[in-house]
């Protein structure tokens, strides 16, 4: 490599940083990306014009073949499948570095020093991993296999032997390179540790691994920049890999539980077995459109509280038409976003941007928790455990610790549901049954339609 | 074994680099921080251009084929998801007002 192929390279690391830098605020992150793009293609650009490539084919195929399935694949999805197409464009990351420290090796042979074979076989250890797991986390997500965790006795026993395995492995492959069948025996148990890592966890549980696999696609750029000498894959790899161990820990402090738990616990094994005295319809007040139209008649302040299943029910844009004519109506609305809302880190903010709600009606958990108890009307819409006291008082519970939304203490609770049944978590809702709160059951699209109707009539 | 010294100053103090950054980064954000950097994580491509092109045995070239179509997907599909999550986000005139 050229003294100028090694600034071009620092400068594209720069616009890395200031690109991620510009992702702090809402209003310069896209200037942010756009900074990220140019750096990754000054950095390819002065790839191309090095010496070292000599043949043009090859690399002008794949160029045309990656960027027509990544503009169709980007230009086609659904703001709801973004987890699982971020989980898959991580995989493909996480392949190509594996990919790349095995054809250096095929390069360079048995002749390398140490400190390449020790990052050559993490490269392709953590790039395997990224790989499957990823695949198997997007079929989990798309629905082509079970959301809900696949467990065997002996799991994480085994998973543990397959670490130990591929490590010493490794280090027989670090004391003689030129054994290939290593490698290729460390591929194989990096493609069954990849699987066996994902499905035992749940659905609900999907944030915490696409971060984590996002950090480990990070990871497996910066071993590929070690085998390669390659300082610009080593800082980029760093950033996404400190990014997702951050996002992995936001989340897990979200659920109240430790990544231990998360990876290992296999939590929510049965849809809604939960425990204690369940209780049926009959037992609560229900209460129609109409109803509720009146409420909001006498309201000032309303904080809609939205979960994953406003998404499914695609009922975001019908909401956003309530709120505009509350408002119009003089009432205060808000939006009350909790860390865990949505299938990955924040995803809720996402799916409601899209609709149109403008990001300053937003609000994270911290910042609008103590306005509840002055709040007329909390409007909660397909979310539960979020919501659920329980987390603050029962010792018992699943939940209990979890951060939750206080929308318990507004004056009115209004909850859109299609049935009594538990959430994620299997454990019931106390809040369901409070005194204060209208359950309107049905589907939210069909709800909130209603209730636009209503509100509008009165 | 002085290139690798170097090599992993320059990962770890990256690494703390990425933490002050992405801390500063609001949950507001976080899914297009996700794919934003998972776009970054692409720059592997760097290094599949190069065993794509120069000139090795067919299967390193082979294998560098891949690598380059895995990579490019990466890049620019991560690239064009983020951009057109970031335009959605926007600022409510009406809501000043209020």
């Amino acid at each position: 490599m050229t003294v100028f192929t090694h600034i071009v390279y620092l400068i594209s690391a720069i616009f890395f940083i200031i690109g991620l830098k510009y992702l702090g605020s809402p209003k310069t992150a896209r200037k942010g990306n756009l900074l990220s793009m140019l750096g990754m293609l000054i950095a390819i650009v002065v790839t191309l014009l090095d010496k070292q490539i000599l043949d043009f084919t090859y690399i002008i195929a794949g160029l045309i073949i990656g960027a027509a399935i990544g503009t169709y694949v980007a230009r086609r999805v659904e703001m709801t499948a973004m987890p699982q197409m971020v989980a898959l464009f991580n995989g493909f990351g996480g392949a190509a570095s594996a990919l790349v420290a095995y054809s250096e090796y095929i390069r360079v042979g048995a002749n390398m020093s140490i400190d390449i074979s020790i990052t050559l076989v993490l490269s392709l250890l953590i790039g395997v991993v990224t790989f499957v797991g990823s695949v198997v986390a997007y079929a989990k997500l798309q629905g082509l296999i079970t959301g809900a965790p696949v467990t065997f006795p002996g799991q994480k026993f085994a998973n543990g032997v397959l670490v130990v395995a591929a490590l010493i492995l490794g280090g027989l492959f670090v004391y003689d390179p030129s054994v290939e069948t290593f490698l290729l025996v460390i591929i194989g148990l990096a493609t069954i540790l990849g699987i066996t890592f994902v499905i035992p966890i749940g659905g609900a549980d999907m944030p915490v691994v696409i971060s984590l696999l996002n950090s480990y696609s990070g990871l497996a750029a910066a071993m590929t920049g070690f085998v390669l000498s390659n300082n610009v894959l080593i800082i980029s790899g760093a950033l996404v890999g400190a990014s997702g161990i951050i996002l992995t820990k936001i989340m897990c402090k979200a659920m109240n539980r430790s990544l231990a738990n998360v990876l290992f616990g296999a939590v929510g094994t049965d849809g809604g077995g939960g425990s204690g005295s369940k209780r049926d319809k009959s037992e609560v007040t229900q209460y129609t459109a109409e109803d509720a139209a009146v409420v909001f008649e006498g309201a000032q302040s309303v904080i809609i509280v939205p979960g994953y299943g406003l998404a499914v029910a695609q009922a975001q844009h019908v909401l956003h038409e309530l709120t505009h004519l509350l408002m119009k109506k003089g009432i205060q609305v808000r939006y009350a976003i909790h860390p865990v809302a949505g299938r990955m880190p924040g995803h809720m903010n996402v799916l409601l941007a899209e609709a149109n709600v403008p990001y300053d009606m937003l609000y994270e958990m911290d910042q609008i928790n103590d306005e509840f108890q002055n709040t007329d009307v909390a409007l909660v819409i397909g979310a539960n455990d979020v919501i659920n006291p329980a987390a603050r008082s029962q010792k018992d519970s699943p939940l209990y610790g979890m951060p939750i939304l206080n929308a318990d203490k507004a004056r009115t609770i209004m909850i859109i549901k299609r049935s009594l049944s538990p959430g994620f978590a299997g454990v019931d809702n106390e809040l369901f049954y409070d005194p204060k709160t209208m359950m309107l059951f049905g589907d939210a699209k069909e709800m909130l339609t209603e209730l636009v109707k209503e509100v509008k009539e009165l | 074994m002085e290139g690798i010294l170097v090599s992993l100053y320059v990962f770890v103090l990256a690494i703390f680099v990425g933490f002050e950054l992405i801390t500063k980064v609001p949950p507001l954000l976080h899914t297009p921080l996700m794919s934003g950097s998972n776009a970054i994580s692409g720059i592997t491509i760097v290094g599949a251009l190069i065993s794509a092109g120069a000139g090795h045995s067919q299967l390193a070239k082979i294998l560098g084929l891949l690598a380059v179509i895995t990579a490019t997907i990466n890049v620019v599909g991560g690239y064009m998801v983020t951009d057109s999550m970031l335009g959605m986000f926007k600022k409510d005139k009406q809501q000043k007002k209020n």
